[in-house]
Formats: structure tokens, C-alpha cells, sequence
């Protein structure tokens, strides 16, 4: 136990788990304005008496980029938010995004003693807060560079698994470039996760930050047109490369109607809004149309964005069309939870067959039948197989299709020798290591459709073995030509 | 920022650029067109690249002012600079040397046609081109286009310039005649570049058409460019822009194309009447 909490155990289990308060449903729902307004540091400090500072924390296990959280808890204890928060940073470099968007629930938390019995410590809360504070009160100190590098290292892509990689070789010394081809850094931060969920002067302070420790990023760069990987090696004079392009490629159910106007990709939805502002449309010149009656097809975090985002444009009724029921839903509890407070009407074993058009070739319903779970299928949930008969028309005037995405790929097809797999990701091995020298991948690119914090893993880990893999460079005799034939071949 | 480094006007509505732009200056290739952003609060558009200058480190693009952006672009000079420019985008032209092509465009669709009609002689063709436009003075390219090209014949819809008629008309003449067309290459609205796939389809000549869709990131990610191609979902900025005309859905298309024009109506009268100081916010 530590000096700084004097409670016993047993008091320290009798302190129920704090809330955070946040915004009513009724009212959030027409604003986009962040949902929970965090902890204050007095809800802060007693969540933090809470942790029963186990000498082997089962928490950490739960972390992918294994963040010390009895450590930064105890810095809580004493007062210090600024120590706290820069002991999350020597593990993961964005901690008021991973405070807002990882999974706690199935990581860090799922995994604290508390929760066996009773309820685990809101260890996601504490990491915003004491991001937030840092913010708030411009406590924020770039961290020493050990040892500057020559090597340069192209980081393609800068979403959470690139700025991570970004900020990883940028603290060890590397010279660092990063290719975005949006306008604005950030990636599915930026284009997917809406503001009422990560807001994007977080994402900008964020990004600042890591310019701050000397990454250069080059934004409407797209590597495959702009330049291309080899162009990147021979003629930019990069040492290794860190693939990160993300899964930006949405698919279609391959039902009619689908090209109707009204129907929108989640991809297109949540960028109009996301990155182009629509929801300020005219003011901005991104145009977006929401109908009274909006349904999105999925049971993922995506679909809950996008189901969310309609309401908040107006949609009166909007409902959220998943072919299997509520345990098999991908999304987090919590944004499904969120949903349903905000009015969004869940439709589960619905499965959409075709989409209706007006006489303006506008949508205006889609065709459903139900669906009954049968024997698990290759990816251990129940089949979902249609109740003949079943047939209904669910009126509305959007419909958005947020059943996945795959990856963008330019890369992979302008780049020989890049080993791809059926699904279209790039293959890597367990230190994201392509099938070409000096190439590595991560995050959904790799992944196929993961979550932010797996994507910093993958950075994090790509970062290390970037350093690896350039210290083995260096010293091998002639380090240039040994880059130059391990770089051509497959 | 991308500056304006040159402006020409070629016709009421219609404006040439010259823009700084030396890393999308080296890879564009005919048919490659880029994704533009003028301002903080603009939209992305795509347009086609016109030309460019790898030495110079410029591009060039011909606009027509027809919504809020558009007329918003041709009101900027040389010296202003363009927010975001994006590219090169799309797949380049396939240019191959068919013997005899004929090169169609229709109205600022011209402009797009132009750097791959030139591309095609440099490849061998024979390249008899058609400009199609409204009236007299929206006919714009016709002396770059008789530089290289075997033939020019151009058409007005209202007979104020060379034939009155269509596009069609000219082109049914050619391939009538003894021209031994075998491929056309066809940009302009889709109404005309569908009137040119129906004409060619019984002639069996290979017809490419490049699609001017909706598009927000140009770069595969939104779909919001999805067009039906032989009855498959293509995306006109990864897989496209050019298809085979003759496979091409363009009922669904031009429908799709109308999703937003009252909208884009709105954005642009606001935008006129905050130029002539007569804004309310009623309109809206």
C-alpha cells in the first residue's frame, strides 16, 4: 500500500464507482457537443482511493500497449496530474483519445480484481481527466530526445497506428515524415469518430504535439499517386517505411436499390459530417441530406456513429437494422447504451433485402425479412438464417450501410512484392514486418477493421522494430547497398 | 496552399489555371484528374488536370462556373492560392494505337479530352475530333486541337458556329463514311457521352466515356461515387474515371447526379447574395 492512499482495503471497497456526469440525452441528441463531460478531480482523487494497488495488476495484462496504470493512479493520489499523465505517455503517446474511444470495458477494466465482486476503477475516466487537465492548464512538456538519427522513416498514413509510430521513432531520434492524402491529419479520428465522441480540437492538440517533437506531415500526399513506395526509398531517400493506411474502402450489401440517391456508405456519411462539416451546411459547402425516417444497416461502433450522427442531424426516427441479436453486436456496450438513450431503435435479426425508390429515384423504404439464429458459423456466432414470410417495408428517406470496410488498395497495387491476403490486407508478422525488407504495416491495414487502441499497439510495435531494423542497417558493412537489394526483393 | 501561378479566360464561364503543384506536376498522367479544397469551409471537388509542366512544376485545369465552388474558383486570380490540391487521381487514359480514333467532347468536357486526343496522336492515331458546345462562344480548344489533330469538326446546338446539331450528328457522318474509326473517346455531360455510347453500340466501336460523379474524397473511400458498370458496382475514382460506354448505367447516374442539386442551388444563390450584399437568412 501506498503512502499515498491511506485506506485499507476493505475502505477502499465500500467507495462506490464514480460517474461521470454528462449531457441528457434529450439534449445532446440535437447537438454535437461531447457526451460525458469527463471526471473532475475530486471524483478524480476518490476513484482513485478505489484501487486496491494489487502487486500484480491484472489490469495492465488488459492493456495493448501497456500503459502503468497503478503508477499513474498513485500520481492521482498525490495530487500531481501532470506526473500522471506523462507516466500513460511513456506508453502511449495519445492519452485524451484512448481516454475517449478504447474499449475499457473489455480491456484495462474487465480485467481489475474490483470487478470480480464488485465494480472495476474507471481507469478510462482517470486517463481522460488527467489528459484533459494537462490540457486545460497547458502543463504539456515535450519529452527529451535522447539521440538525434539521420535515418529517415516515411510513416504512410496518420491515423492512430502512424502518429503512434510517428511519435515512438521521433522520441528515439528519427528523422520522420508522414503522407496523409485527406487534408487533415487524424484518419478514422478525424473522418469517422464523430465529435460528440472525440472532439477534433483534442485530435488537433494532439497532432500538434507530435509536430512538436519534429515529425514533419505532409497532408493531400497520397502514396500510390503522389509518390510511390519505391519512389519513397529511392528517391526521397527513406530507410524503412510504416504502412498505415487504415480499412477506408466501404462495401455494399449487393442488394437493389443501393445506388439509389439516399443511400450512403457510412464512410460517406461521417466524413461529409466528420472531416467536411456538413452539419454546418450551408455555412460550409459540404451538402448532406437526412431524411425524417433514417435506418443504418450494422451492429458495430461505425453504425453507432453513424445512427447517432442522424439523430443529431434531425432524424425523428432512427433505427439501427442488425441481421443477429443484441450479444452479437460488435459495438461497445456503451455506445449501444448511448444510442438507445438517444431515442435510436434497434431492429435486431433484420436483415434488408432491397431498397424502395420514390418517383424521384429518391429511397423511400427498405424491404426486411427476419431472421432467426441458428448453429454457430465459422466465426462462432449463431447463423443467422431468414424466417420465410417474414417479409416487411420499414419506410424511410437515408439509409446508410455500415456492415465493414476493407482496406484502400492503391498501395497494394503499386507496390510489387507486397504479399496481400484475400481479404485485401497486407500481411504482416507478429512484429509487422511485411513480405518486403524495411516495409512494415499495422492497424486496420493490416487488421482489416480493428479498434484505435490495437492500431497504436501495432505502431508502437512497428516503431521498435523500425529501430531494429535500422540498427541492423548500420552496422552491417555498406549499409546503403544492403538497404537497396533487401528492398527490391520479395 | 497551391498558388495560382496563371489565368486565362476561354469563354464567359469558362477559365483556365496554371497552379504550383511540382509533385502532382510529375506523375499526372492524361485522364488523372485531382481533388481541390479553396478554403476552410469549401467542399471537395474533383477536376480534371488539363495539362502540366513537370519543369515548371505546374498543372493545368479548365473550369466551368456552374455552382458555388466553381464560380467561386473562376473569381480567384493569379497570385491566390487554392487551400488543398490533391492528386494525380484516378487511372490514366489506356492509350493505345487503334489506327483511326475520333475524339468527342461537349462542352468544358473539351477540356478533359484535349491532353488525351493529343496523347492518342503521340501514340500513332489517326485522331479526328468533335467539340460540341452550346453556342458560338462556348466552343473552346478548337486551335490546340487542329495543332495535332487530323481532323476538327466543330458543333453548335444553336448553328451561331460550324454545324448546328449535335455531337451525334457529326459523328454518325464519320463513322458512316470511310473514316475507319475504331475507338472513341467520349467527355462531356452524361447525356451526350450516353448519346454517343447508344450511336457507336451498333457500329461494335470501342467507346470510352470518363463519369463526372459525386465524389467527396476522391481517393476510394467514400463510394459515393459508385457507378453500375455491366451490371457490377464500380467506383468512378479508383476504378474509373473512364469506362467502357457501352457498359455503363447512365439512367442510374444522372438520376444519382440530381441528389443534391436543390441543395447546391441553395449554397450557391446564398453565395451570389452575399457578393451583392443582399443576404437573408430567410432564403435559406
Amino acid at each position: 500500500m501506498s503512502k499515498a492512499n491511506p485506506l485499507k482495503p476493505s475502505e477502499r471497497m465500500k467507495i462506490p464507482r464514480q460517474e461521470a456526469s454528462e449531457q441528457s440525452a434529450d439534449e445532446r441528441s440535437h447537438n454535437f457537443l461531447e457526451v460525458s463531460f469527463g471526471f473532475d478531480d475530486e471524483r478524480s482523487i476518490i476513484e482513485a482511493k478505489r484501487c486496491l494497488e494489487c502487486k500484480e495488476p491484472l489490469c495492465m495484462d488488459g492493456c495493448p500497449v501497456g500503459i502503468d496504470i497503478p503508477g499513474f493512479i498513485t500520481f492521482i493520489l498525490q495530487g500531481d496530474y501532470a506526473g500522471a499523465v506523462n507516466k500513460i505517455r511513456e506508453a502511449n503517446y495519445l492519452p485524451a483519445i484512448c481516454g475517449r474511444v478504447c474499449p475499457q470495458e473489455t480491456q484495462c477494466e474487465e480485467l481489475c480484481v474490483l470487478g470480480k465482486k464488485l465494480t472495476p476503477v474507471a481507469i478510462g475516466k482517470l486517463e481522460r481527466f488527467v489528459a484533459d487537465f494537462e490540457m486545460r492548464h497547458d502543463l504539456f512538456k515535450s519529452p527529451a530526445i535522447s539521440k538525434k538519427r539521420e535515418e529517415k522513416v516515411a510513416i504512410v498514413g496518420s491515423g492512430p497506428a502512424g502518429l503512434t509510430c510517428a511519435a515512438e521513432l521521433a522520441k528515439m531520434g528519427y528523422q520522420v515524415t508522414i503522407f496523409e492524402a485527406l487534408h487533415a491529419v487524424g484518419g478514422v479520428l478525424r473522418y469517422g469518430i464523430p465529435e460528440f465522441r472525440l472532439p477534433k480540437d483534442i485530435l488537433d492538440i494532439e497532432t500538434e504535439r507530435i509536430k512538436a517533437l519534429g515529425v514533419q506531415i505532409y497532408t493531400n500526399f497520397v502514396i500510390g499517386r503522389t509518390a510511390t513506395i519505391d519512389e519513397l526509398f529511392d528517391e526521397w531517400g527513406f530507410k524503412s517505411i510504416f504502412l498505415a493506411t487504415g480499412a477506408g474502402t466501404p462495401t455494399f450489401m449487393g442488394i437493389p436499390g443501393e445506388n439509389l440517391s439516399g443511400v450512403y456508405s457510412a464512410n460517406e456519411f461521417l466524413t461529409r459530417v466528420n472531416l467536411m462539416g456538413a452539419f454546418r451546411f450551408p455555412d460550409n459547402d459540404t451538402p448532406i441530406r437526412i431524411g425524417k425516417e433514417v435506418a443504418v444497416i450494422g451492429g458495430g461502433n461505425t453504425a453507432m456513429d453513424a445512427v447517432r450522427t442522424a439523430r443529431r442531424l434531425g432524424a425523428e426516427k432512427a433505427y439501427l437494422i442488425y441481421r443477429r441479436s443484441r450479444e452479437e453486436m460488435p459495438a461497445r456496450v456503451e455506445e449501444i447504451h448511448h444510442a438507445e438513450q438517444e431515442g435510436v431503435q434497434l431492429m435486431l435479426l433484420t436483415n434488408p433485402t432491397k431498397v424502395l425508390a420514390d418517383a424521384n429515384n429518391w429511397v423511400c423504404g427498405v424491404e426486411c425479412q427476419r431472421m432467426e439464429l441458428a448453429e454457430p458459423d465459422e466465426s462462432g456466432r449463431r447463423k443467422p438464417v431468414a424466417v420465410k414470410g417474414s417479409e416487411f417495408v420499414l419506410p424511410i428517406q437515408t439509409l446508410i450501410e455500415a456492415i465493414g470496410q476493407k482496406p484502400n488498395p492503391i498501395i497494394q497495387a503499386t507496390t510489387p512484392g507486397l504479399e496481400t491476403s484475400k481479404r485485401g490486407t497486407i500481411v504482416t508478422n507478429d512484429v509487422q514486418q511485411t513480405s518486403r525488407a524495411g516495409i512494415f504495416a499495422g492497424g486496420d491495414l493490416a487488421r482489416g477493421g480493428a479498434t484505435v487502441i490495437l492500431a497504436m499497439r501495432d505502431g508502437k510495435n512497428a516503431a521498435a522494430a523500425i529501430h531494429r531494423y535500422l540498427a541492423e542497417q548500420s552496422a552491417a558493412v555498406g549499409s546503403d547497398d544492403v538497404t537497396r537489394t533487401a528492398s527490391s526483393g520479395t | 496552399m497551391y498558388p495560382i501561378t496563371e489565368k486565362h479566360v476561354l469563354a464567359p464561364t469558362i477559365t483556365r489555371f496554371v497552379i504550383q503543384a511540382p509533385f502532382i506536376a510529375r506523375k499526372r498522367k492524361a485522364g488523372n484528374f485531382v481533388m481541390l479544397r479553396l478554403h476552410g469551409t469549401g467542399e471537395r471537388i474533383p477536376l480534371t488536370i488539363a495539362d502540366s509542366d513537370s519543369s515548371r512544376g505546374t498543372i493545368t485545369i479548365i473550369v466551368q462556373a456552374v455552382g458555388k465552388t466553381t464560380k467561386e474558383l473562376c473569381a480567384m486570380n493569379a497570385g491566390d492560392a487554392i487551400l488543398d490540391v490533391v492528386g494525380p487521381l484516378g487511372n490514366p487514359t489506356p492509350i493505345e494505337n487503334h489506327g483511326v480514333v475520333a475524339c468527342v467532347g461537349g462542352g468544358v468536357g473539351t477540356a478533359e479530352l484535349y491532353p488525351i486526343a493529343r496523347t492518342l496522336k503521340e501514340a500513332g492515331n489517326t485522331v479526328h475530333t468533335i467539340i460540341g458546345a452550346r453556342t458560338r462562344e462556348l466552343v473552346i480548344l478548337e486551335p490546340e486541337m487542329r495543332e495535332f489533330s487530323d481532323g476538327v469538326y466543330v458543333t453548335t446546338d444553336d448553328g451561331s458556329y460550324a454545324r448546328k446539331g449535335f455531337v451525334t450528328d457529326q459523328l454518325k457522318e464519320l463513322l458512316d463514311g470511310p473514316s475507319g474509326i475504331k475507338a472513341v473517346y467520349a467527355i462531356g455531360p452524361l447525356p451526350m457521352m450516353k448519346a454517343v455510347s447508344n450511336l457507336t453500340r451498333p457500329y461494335g466501336v470501342t467507346t470510352l466515356v470518363s463519369l463526372n460523379t459525386i465524389m467527396v474524397d476522391g481517393t476510394g473511400m467514400c463510394g459515393g461515387c459508385r457507378v453500375t458498370v455491366g451490371g457490377q458496382m464500380r467506383f468512378a475514382c479508383v476504378d474509373g474515371p473512364e469506362f467502357d460506354g457501352h457498359q455503363v448505367d447512365f439512367d442510374e447516374l444522372m438520376m444519382r447526379n440530381r441528389t443534391y442539386t436543390d441543395l447546391e442551388k441553395l449554397s450557391d444563390e446564398r453565395h451570389l447574395c452575399r457578393l451583392t450584399g443582399d443576404y437573408r437568412e430567410a432564403q435559406a
